[in-house]
């Protein structure tokens, strides 16, 4: 698993990256109560909003960590905002973005190099 | 999509050279994450989140540290009356006509009938205890030594602490320690004893809920608040919930939903307005902004602060626009999830004649426009014990 210093974690999937936020941004955020998502099949340049995050006092975006197309989106949280807080990790991914090279990934922080960008 | 933040800004929450409140430690220890608030570091939430310690205040008992908030003295060197009446020079609220015992809302207001800080006042007898905003506090107790001087002292109480504690079952968990708070009514006040320790109570608070705030003196601060938390019913509360608390209460925040630039009549605070300081009444007018604020009462405002429901689940926050057609006619000044309503709410200002309940609306959000309709404040029903 790969972070960006938005506090996304990205994970590799077959030729696609999911995408999600962090234990740590998802307790910092507090009570999640609203998400938006894009629309698959949008094509998302790094660094374009791809996602509003609300949660009971502020707004919050994600910006897409790589240029790819959106060819999922976890509707469920859309249903149930508070699973980013209860499984940020897992249940609540928020997109899956298919990219051209995965190479692009290694760029990107290590877990250790996050725990230190956290702590 | 808009002027909100990316998740970037979660780094270098840092602290700046911010006040501490007395009971910080305590915070600390009970899991508060604090945040700067007013010039204060103030807990905003402790380890259950702001939902868990909103729905908790709504069903049990929820403790505050407002020792924030600005307690001063006006302390009569003549009659009280001459002081009620000074106070009356700065507010269109009727003071003198407060019984012993009883507290009442009211507000500063300026030249132009705008508001400069809305408070809390009390009749204690030989003198008034005015509570006003930790922001405008300063400001406050200068605007009151300047206007007041003449006739009374205005003291700063600078080193009790202040609780609230808030909920349906605030009277159970209070009058376990002090059973005199039991008989109180919405809106009394009341000096009591815990132990030796001389307590300042009124039963009022910001939530919506029945319940008390209650003045402590330093050397008993950190054990009252103990032996609050020790009761079963009550937990420990943040700003957060603080917030959604009194937006769901249709309770204005100061700075957000009423300013220098909103006069009371705007606000939707008319209730506060007593007959005997408007026109007709035994003492019409005398305090600033007077010529607008009687004005409008006559007339109506041009604009007025009112509930709004957003369609969906999406919050619409401060600073939202909204529009009838394509013609802007408001904006959002507080707003937000209302965990009690379980459905995003808020509240703006529109123009008088997209007021009524019920008109429909559009939010600019996001670059989209989302319908919101005009709803009656407040959101979640009241529970004070009148």
């Amino acid at each position: 698993m790969k972070f960006t210093e938005d506090h996304e974690w990205l994970r590799v999937e077959g030729d696609y990256v999911v995408v999600g936020i962090t234990e740590h941004a998802a307790t910092q955020l507090g009570d999640v109560v609203f998400v938006e998502l894009p629309e698959v099949e949008t094509l998302v340049t790094e660094g374009d909003e791809v996602v509003v995050i609300e949660s009971v006092k502020a707004a919050s975006e994600i910006l897409a960590p790589v240029t790819g197309e959106i060819v999922a989106v976890n509707e469920a949280l859309v249903d149930n905002p508070g699973l980013v807080n209860d499984d940020p990790l897992g249940a609540a991914w928020f997109f899956k973005i298919k990219i051209d090279d995965l190479k692009v990934l290694d760029a990107f922080m290590d877990e250790d190099e996050y725990q230190d960008l956290i702590s | 999509m808009g002027n909100i933040p990316t998740l970037r800004s979660l780094k270098g929450w840092g602290m700046t050279e911010l006040m501490q409140l007395a009971l910080r430690d305590l915070h600390v220890a009970l899991g508060g994450k604090l945040v700067p608030f007013a010039g204060y570091d103030m807990p905003v939430q402790y380890q259950g989140g702001v939902l868990k310690e909103h729905l908790h205040v709504r069903a049990a008992a929820g403790l505050f540290d407002v020792s924030h908030m600005g307690q001063v003295i006006l302390r009569p060197r003549g009659t009280y009356a001459q002081t009620a009446l000074a106070l009356e020079s700065l507010m269109p609220v009727d003071v003198l006509g407060l019984a012993v015992g009883r507290q009442r809302y009211g507000m500063f207001t300026n030249e132009t009938g705008g508001i400069l800080d809305d408070l809390m006042f009390a009749n204690r007898g030989d003198h008034i205890l005015v509570v006003v905003n930790a922001a405008c506090k300063a400001a406050d107790i200068a605007h009151m030594t300047a206007h007041l001087s003449a006739v009374c002292d205005v003291v700063p109480v600078t080193d009790r602490g202040l609780l609230a504690l808030q909920g349906p079952q605030a009277q159970a968990a209070l009058a376990r320690l002090v059973p005199g708070a039991a008989a109180m009514r919405f809106m009394d006040v009341a000096m009591l004893d815990w132990g030796g320790v001389p307590l300042w109570i009124s039963r009022s608070g910001y939530t919506g809920e029945d319940g008390y705030e209650i003045s402590v003196p330093p050397t008993a601060l950190q054990d009252f608040a103990e032996a609050l938390l020790h009761q079963p019913e009550v937990m420990p509360i943040g700003l957060g919930a603080r917030d959604s608390l009194r937006l769901e209460a249709g309770l204005c925040l100061y700075g957000h939903d009423i300013d220098t630039t909103t006069s009371p009549v705007e606000a939707g605070l008319t209730w506060a307005l007593q007959k005997a300081r408007r026109t007709g009444g035994a003492r019409a007018g005398g305090y600033p902004g007077a010529d607008r604020i009687l004005h409008e009462l006559a007339d109506g405002p041009a604009r007025l602060r009112v509930g709004l429901r957003p369609e969906g689940r999406a919050p619409m926050r401060e600073g939202t626009r909204l529009f009838a057609a394509d013609t802007p006619v408001g904006t959002i000044t507080s707003g937000g999830y209302g965990p009690s309503v379980a459905a995003p709410i808020a509240m703006g200002y529109v123009n008088a004649a997209h007021a009524s309940l019920g008109t429909v609306l559009h939010a600019e959000l996001r670059g989209k426009m989302l319908p919101v309709t005009v709803a009656a404040m407040p959101m979640y029903p009241t529970t004070y014990k009148r």
